[in-house]
């Protein structure tokens, strides 16, 4: 089926973002690129420790790189990271990331649109990070995001679609793609989120963390590819009431009828 | 001459050139940005571009991150 994903100028056959942190191996990567089937992957930008090595050594090539902006307390802040990542080679798309509360490390919705702001008009194509909020959801929109990506929970949760009803006025009310990110910690998560109408998810915890994260990479990739095709289909609608239920089968013509006459 | 390096002090004997100072420390040049004084310098630039007494660098590199 032809079904490409359009965000940022790219049209993309995946609509399974990766991450690459917590890995136990870095090196068990590109492995999980493959069976992802993933065409973006998530890297973020630290100081370098003497000899320190990083992550580029472990990045599969064909794959399009999204830099992140964590560390960033500030617009400011995700500005100059976002210009590092761009001498660093990763082009101009930049998930924008402005946490400054430790403890639940949920982004800072003013912060993040004013780093959108800054960041189109120096040529980025920012992908904002934030809480499912209508209101920071439109002024990331309105400032020029090539994205949204609201979390699902938590960052590093696993625990799903939390904030489900908030996700389902985003995505009725925002007309740009929409990335359901954190807090998916199970295949079926990221199957609910896109028969939900998410354009994509991106997962890292619940792959990198996996016991075996190529095949977990696997599994996430079926469950994203068939909560897209049953969105594409029209899901039949639920009956939430008691006394709902409705038969499958038809109701009349049963063998005990027969039976009996 | 003292400079600041990714937050922490560390001598080198002038003249020192970035190229230098990422070889003392063991990084690759190749794999890493670096800023002086809050401004990006270009990789093609780090073998003419001299440390002055007092300078701040940041080098950092990509690592694993979601």
């Amino acid at each position: 089926m032809d079904d490409p994903f359009v965000v940022g100028g790219a049209a993309l056959k995946s609509r399974l973002f990766i991450g690459t942190g917590k890995y136990g191996a870095d090196s068990v990567i590109p492995a999980v690129a493959r069976a992802s089937g993933a065409e973006v992957i998530t890297v973020a930008m630290r100081r370098v420790d003497k000899g320190g090595q990083g992550i580029t050594a472990h990045l599969p090539e064909n794959l399009r790189l999204l830099p992140n902006t964590s560390g960033a307390r500030t617009a400011g802040e995700a500005l100059r990271l976002a210009r590092l990542a761009r001498a660093a080679g990763c082009g101009d798309w930049i998930k924008i990331e402005v946490i400054s509360d430790t403890r639940h490390l949920l982004p800072d919705g003013y912060q993040t649109a004013r780093a959108v702001e800054l960041m189109v008009r120096e040529g980025f194509v920012p992908f904002p990070y934030i809480n499912p909020d209508l209101y920071v959801a439109r002024d990331c929109a309105g400032a020029g995001a090539a994205a949204i990506m609201p979390l699902g929970a938590p960052i590093g949760t696993n625990r799903g679609l939390r904030t489900k009803e908030m996700l389902t006025i985003l995505i009725e009310e925002i007309d740009l793609p929409v990335v359901v990110d954190a807090g998916l910690g199970k295949p079926s998560h990221a199957c609910e989120a896109m028969e939900m109408g998410a354009a994509a998810c991106l997962v890292n915890t619940a792959i990198a963390t996996a016991r075996d994260p190529v095949a977990m990479a696997g599994a996430f990739r079926a469950a994203v590819e068939a909560g897209r095709a049953a969105r594409l289909a029209g899901a039949a609608a639920a009956r939430a009431r008691a006394g709902g239920a409705r038969a499958s089968s038809p109701l009349t013509g049963f063998l005990r009828e027969l039976a009996r006459n | 001459m003292e400079i600041c390096v990714n937050g922490e002090k560390e001598i080198f004997v002038p003249p020192a050139t970035i190229a230098d100072a990422l070889a003392a420390r063991g990084n690759d040049v190749n794999r890493v940005v670096v800023e002086v004084n809050g401004g990006i310098v270009p990789r093609e630039k780090f073998v003419q571009t001299l440390l002055r007494e007092g300078d701040a660098l940041e080098v950092v590199h990509l690592v694993g991150g979601g």
